[in-house]
């Protein structure tokens, strides 16, 4: 399998690492657009301790610690996947990709079938059949809290999406480098990371 | 060749059309308009960029011209409020994100660096490309905007008035800079990379050009700081669309976070328009002087502790917006030690200039402008900083003044400078030097004569953003006026003359201004791939005077 250089690179090592370099700063930019949220959501928490409390504890603790470790696993899957791409070992990583794009899908089903209990709680700012906020900042804390997790759900879904790409493409000729495993496996990695802090922050401070 | 008579631009003979090296360069080739658009060549990129930013910069003086006509007397003829609220709205969003954020990086940046750090391209073409139709993208849903009636919010889109009284097409706005601002974290990805993993042989980090430096620091802000405007943006548009309450005080939302979450991004934003000014300014008073340039890893350091200190500040927008005394006595404290490393610049300039044979040629002229104003800006900046006059000229002229000696006076004369310095290097023309040092001076003077009175005006209690007024203030607006005709002509001038140098230039030679750097070592304007061999570089930089050496001439 050989990599092909582009233009301005002199050789493919350095593109290796440039290519690298350039995601790691974009993931830098990223955790820089969810900080703000998780800042705005500590804000809250320190305004308003009793309500965050409250509201906490409405929400689905269990989904939020099976989704928990459904996205550490499907991370563990892709680092194995970027390993097995670097040894050449094509099947294991198409599976091992493969599953970890599965595990993304489900993340998304609970995900949603939280926002349909929500939903009917009265929970939803703004939407559904009634309204149940006992204070301002309950409703504030549930206006985060949708913001942050639909973010972050978009950025699953478009890891979902590049990784079953990845995965499509390790079955032919035009197999994707192992930069490019890594590069996808380092963008799903922060995905995993954001929900780390979004998990406590949200679930857990009841 | 003898540095006096270098510039006299006046043609004995009508120039060819287009030169041998002109059709063997970037600009020959291809030439149709779909291989334009489709480049990846980041000359071909900047040249883009110049053009798209040129016509936003036109749109936004148009409203800027509305602005200074109303405020001619004290009475509301020409517009109405609502009418006034949306000239100036659309005049500070479009200049502060279509045109000042991008003007030097995505223009000289992206035409500069690969050649000053010997490459044959950014590290990501494509990307480069792409980010240029992300910025037009995120321009067309500007335009409309405007083209539907407006809005009235301010370029700040300050909350409740955005997320919930404003009428105008706030959703639109707000997607418009939303766009842009990816098109800004996409270019400063590639800058960190480009400069990063595509230095040439010997272009070590000490032997960095400044003006490489310090797109270096703007890049760091770009990638770190929009993001947060992003997810601000962002939940502006939820609340207008999906009624969410972050920002509503009615439904337990904080106003203020908005504020905090704005300036984190919008105070660095200031510097991401100022650091890549500066770098111009450390090209061209070397290059002037024809002397090596003074403290160069003070400069090169001070712009970094600029990015990084500039993220600490943003509070000095909010000291009368009811934050804790504590915070606000932190951020003014802050807020002064950020002007160290900008007075350290400034004293590496002088010091440049002291005993070198200085040419007066147009770009040093903008040079200097620069210096002088963003001084001007910078001291009043330390006034605004103090917690005790701020409370006093807060929302007045005092701040649009300051705020347009910084971006005005500072970026935008850099801007001119830089276009003037390497427009022989781009297009492979001189312009008419008269001309260039002409307008030069006419921006300095229309700039003061606008400006200058808003000091006065705001400190004795003009507010900014109405368009009635008290009759007392009348004489110090109509010479604000009167200033910004002399200065709408000095920004015309340039576009005459340069446009006028396609046809008419005199062909420059590859290094016109006799200044070091690999940029020129190449022909002007450079070919496609830039160098015909990688280069490799034993000099230190600025290592004036060039005479020992002709291999730059």
């Amino acid at each position: 399998m050989t990599i092909v250089r582009h233009e301005p690179f002199p050789d493919i090592a350095r593109q290796r690492e440039a290519d690298r370099l350039g995601m790691a700063v974009f993931l830098a930019s990223e955790a820089m657009l969810f900080g703000a949220v998780v800042m705005g959501l500590l804000a809250l928490r320190s305004f308003e301790p009793a309500s965050f409390a409250a509201t906490s504890q409405r929400l689905n603790l269990v989904a939020g610690s099976v989704n928990t470790a459904v996205l550490l696993t499907s991370s563990l899957l892709v680092a194995i996947g970027a390993e097995a791409r670097a040894c050449d070992r094509q099947r294991l990583a198409r599976w091992a990709l493969g599953c970890a794009a599965l595990l993304g899908l489900v993340f998304l089903a609970i995900k949603g079938s939280e926002y349909v209990q929500e939903y009917g709680e009265g929970l939803m700012p703004g939407a559904g059949p009634k309204q149940d906020f006992a204070t301002p900042g309950a409703r504030m804390f549930m206006d985060g809290y949708f913001v942050a997790t639909a973010l972050h759900a978009l950025h699953v879904t478009i890891g979902v999406a590049m990784l079953a790409g990845c995965a499509w493409r390790l079955r032919g000729d035009d197999a994707p480098s192992t930069v490019a495993v890594e590069n996808i496996g380092l963008y799903w990695h922060l995905v995993d990371i954001v929900w780390v802090f979004l998990f406590p922050v949200l679930y857990l401070s009841r | 060749m003898s540095r006096a008579g270098l510039h006299d631009a006046r043609p004995e003979e009508l120039a060819p059309l287009q030169t041998e090296a002109e059709a063997a360069s970037y600009l020959g080739g291809d030439t149709s308009l779909r291989a334009w658009l489709t480049t990846t060549d980041h000359k071909r990129i900047g040249v883009l960029y110049l053009i798209a930013i040129t016509c936003f910069f036109a749109i936004a003086a148009v409203a800027a011209a509305l602005i200074r006509i109303e405020l001619l007397t004290p009475q509301g003829d020409l517009l109405t409020a609502e009418g006034y609220n949306r000239a100036f709205t659309i005049h500070g969003i479009i200049m502060v994100w279509f045109f000042l954020i991008p003007s030097i990086p995505n223009v000289f940046g992206n035409f500069l660096i690969p050649l000053m750090i010997g490459a044959r391209d950014l590290a990501f073409p494509r990307l480069n490309l792409a980010s240029w139709y992300i910025f037009v993208f995120g321009g067309l849903f500007t335009l409309a905007a405007v083209i539907f009636g407006g809005v009235d919010t301010g370029w700040t889109f300050y909350t409740p008035l955005s997320s919930t009284y404003a009428n105008g097409n706030v959703v639109l706005a707000l997607a418009a800079v939303f766009i842009a601002g990816w098109s800004s974290i996409l270019t400063g990805i590639n800058f960190i990379v480009t400069i990063h993993k595509l230095r040439a042989p010997g272009m070590t980090w000490g032997r960095l050009p400044l003006f490489v430096w310090m797109h270096y620091a703007t890049a760091l802000i770009l990638v770190l700081a929009t993001p947060v405007l992003t997810v601000t943006l962002l939940l502006v548009a939820a609340e207008r669309i999906f009624g969410l309450g972050i920002f509503n005080p009615a439904l337990g939302g904080d106003p203020l976070l908005f504020q905090h979450l704005f300036w984190f991004y919008s105070h660095p934003a200031v510097y991401i328009m100022v650091l890549p000014a500066m770098g111009v300014v450390s090209e061209l008073v070397p290059a002037a002087a024809h002397k090596k340039l003074f403290g160069y890893w003070f400069v090169a350091c001070s712009g970094l502790a600029i990015a990084l200190v500039g993220f600490l500040v943003w509070g000095h927008h909010m000291f009368v917006s009811g934050q804790s005394a504590f915070a606000s006595t932190i951020f003014s404290f802050l807020s002064l030690i950020v002007a160290v490393p900008s007075a350290i610049k400034v004293y590496n300039w002088t010091a440049t200039l002291y005993k070198g044979s200085i040419a007066l040629d147009a770009p040093f002229l903008f040079a200097m402008g620069f210096i002088g104003l963003f001084v001007m800006g910078g001291l009043t900046g330390l006034m605004l900083a103090l917690l005790a006059i701020d409370v006093h000229v807060h929302d007045t002229y005092f701040v649009v003044a300051h705020f347009h000696y910084i971006m005005v006076g500072g970026a935008v004369t850099a801007f001119l400078g830089a276009a003037h310095f390497w427009w022989p290097k781009m297009f492979g023309r001189m312009y008419n030097e008269a001309w260039g040092r002409t307008s030069a001076v006419l921006i300095f003077i229309g700039f003061n004569v606008t400006f200058f009175p808003q000091f006065l005006l705001g400190y004795m209690g003009m507010p900014r953003r109405y368009h009635v007024y008290p009759p007392e203030f009348q004489t110090l607006h109509v010479i604000s006026t009167a200033g910004a005709g002399l200065l709408g002509l000095g920004y015309l001038l340039p576009l005459i003359y340069f446009l006028y140098s396609f046809r008419h230039g005199r062909p420059a030679s590859a290094n016109p201004w006799a200044a070091t750097g690999l940029e020129w070592t190449v022909p002007s304007p450079p070919p496609e791939h830039n160098f015909e061999e990688p280069p490799v570089v034993i000099r230190a930089p600025y290592d004036y005077p060039l005479s020992h050496d002709s291999s730059l001439r």
